[in-house]
């Protein structure tokens, strides 16, 4: 999955012509590292969706810029938009019925 | 088919994969995809599981006793059970498509974090509403907080988030506290943290992210609003008992029942151990010692099965 920060966060996900979802997570994050793998599955099976992961330690405008206060925090954006919002880790299946519309 | 099947990962879990991989039983632990190791992950140092003089970070621990199950071959694999069948000598173990069959069936799954039940929480869970003050703390810099709760992770949780936090306020229903003395002292000591008693979190404020509380004074029924930032609930948790409702007897505490000290079940073969049993002390180390009864049972099961079923 691509890091995306700050300064790509525009060509990477605003401008991206199709949904991207970004995953807003940090190392010291035990849940964040728990989703993580699980991201990367989904990632590779679909071609609709795309996912990236914003490190919140390294990019805390990002976080700050999208209200982030609890992590693991998963963003779907469409053109430019933010159209899905989901946070903590979950299991794949509940990850997969909570983005059905975007798979 | 299995010998034993360990559903969970946190203390009890690996303690039981631990005593049941050393008798050869070669267990399979389900560890869950997004909660293995249980709820240490989410903590930072632990000052109370003994062998530790100068303290272990929750989930190092959690990895070392992975590790050393692992050593003993137990096969931990990162998924989650959605159904069980626990009627017969054969238990079967859903996880997700695949259907595991074995003996015996260990089951520590702990406990879940209870919410406080407000309308508020929800709409606001991660916008200042929080579970996980290891997670979240980090965006609260120079902030005001409140953790609800009067126990020993309300307390740890307080005193972690002082390192970002400019106020935690610990908000609590009664005037006694379930937490440890080193835990409250340490929380009492910390000139950041300051405690509301008798008070009652009735609801969480804020359009779109948290910025305030409506506390009830327990005693006299005043009502009154606590600007602040971010509310971390820390209130205990409930035995997490939903795979096996029907199937297994509950105590009236929502506990797992099992049969005097021992770890079994009303159903043969199936044992469990951990929080999910007890309603009294849950600590990480009565977890491992639950843990290390339920892989003795079972494997005390194991050897007195008659013939036919044991091939």
């Amino acid at each position: 999955m691509k890091n995306v920060t700050t300064d790509s966060f525009q060509s990477d996900v605003l401008e991206a012509d199709k949904p991207i979802l970004v995953d807003f997570w940090a190392e010291w994050c035990g849940p964040c590292r728990a989703v993580g793998p699980i991201l990367e599955q989904i990632d590779g099976e679909t071609e609709k969706l795309d996912v990236v992961k914003v490190n919140v330690d390294e990019n805390p405008d990002l976080a700050m810029r999208y209200g982030i206060t609890s992590i693991p925090a998963m963003k779907v954006f469409v053109g430019g938009e933010v159209k899905k919002e989901l946070i903590g880790a979950k299991p794949k299946a509940a990850l997969e019925a909570d983005l059905a519309a975007f798979l | 088919m299995h010998d034993v099947i360990i559903i969970g990962s946190g203390p009890a879990g690996y303690t039981a994969a631990i005593y049941a991989a050393r008798a050869n039983l070669a267990p399979v632990v389900l560890a869950s995809s997004v909660e293995a190791g249980g709820d240490l992950m989410t903590t930072t140092e632990v000052d109370n599981f003994p062998g530790f003089p100068e303290g272990v970070m929750g989930p190092d621990l959690m990895f070392n006793m992975q590790q050393q199950a692992e050593r003993f071959g137990a096969d931990v694999r990162l998924d989650d059970v959605t159904e069980l069948e626990l009627d017969g000598p054969v238990k079967r173990v859903h996880v997700g498509g695949e259907v595991l069959e074995a003996r015996t069936v260990i089951f520590a799954t702990g406990s879940a974090y209870r919410r406080l039940g407000l309308p508020g929480e929800d709409r606001l869970s991660g916008h200042g509403v929080s579970w996980c003050a290891t997670c979240d703390g980090f965006f609260f810099k120079g902030k005001h907080l409140v953790v609800v709760g009067g126990g020993d992770s309300a307390m740890e949780e307080a005193t972690f988030l002082t390192k970002f936090a400019e106020s935690v306020t610990i908000v609590h229903r009664s005037e006694t506290f379930r937490a440890s003395a080193a835990m409250l002292d340490r929380a009492k000591a910390d000139p950041k943290i300051s405690f509301l008693t008798n008070a009652a979190v009735v609801d969480v404020l804020g359009e779109s992210a948290v910025d305030g509380v409506l506390l009830r004074d327990t005693v006299t029924g005043e009502e009154r609003t606590l600007p602040i930032d971010g509310l971390f609930v820390a209130i205990g948790s409930d035995p997490r008992t939903h795979l096996v409702h029907g199937k297994l007897d509950l105590t009236t505490e929502g506990t797992i029942a099992v049969d005097g000290r021992s770890s079994r079940t009303n159903v043969p073969g199936v044992f469990a151990a951990g929080d999910v049993i007890d309603p009294t002390y849950r600590q990480a180390i009565t977890a491992a010692g639950s843990g290390t009864v339920a892989a003795l049972d079972a494997q005390h099961y194991l050897a007195e099965l008659p013939a036919a079923v044991s091939a």
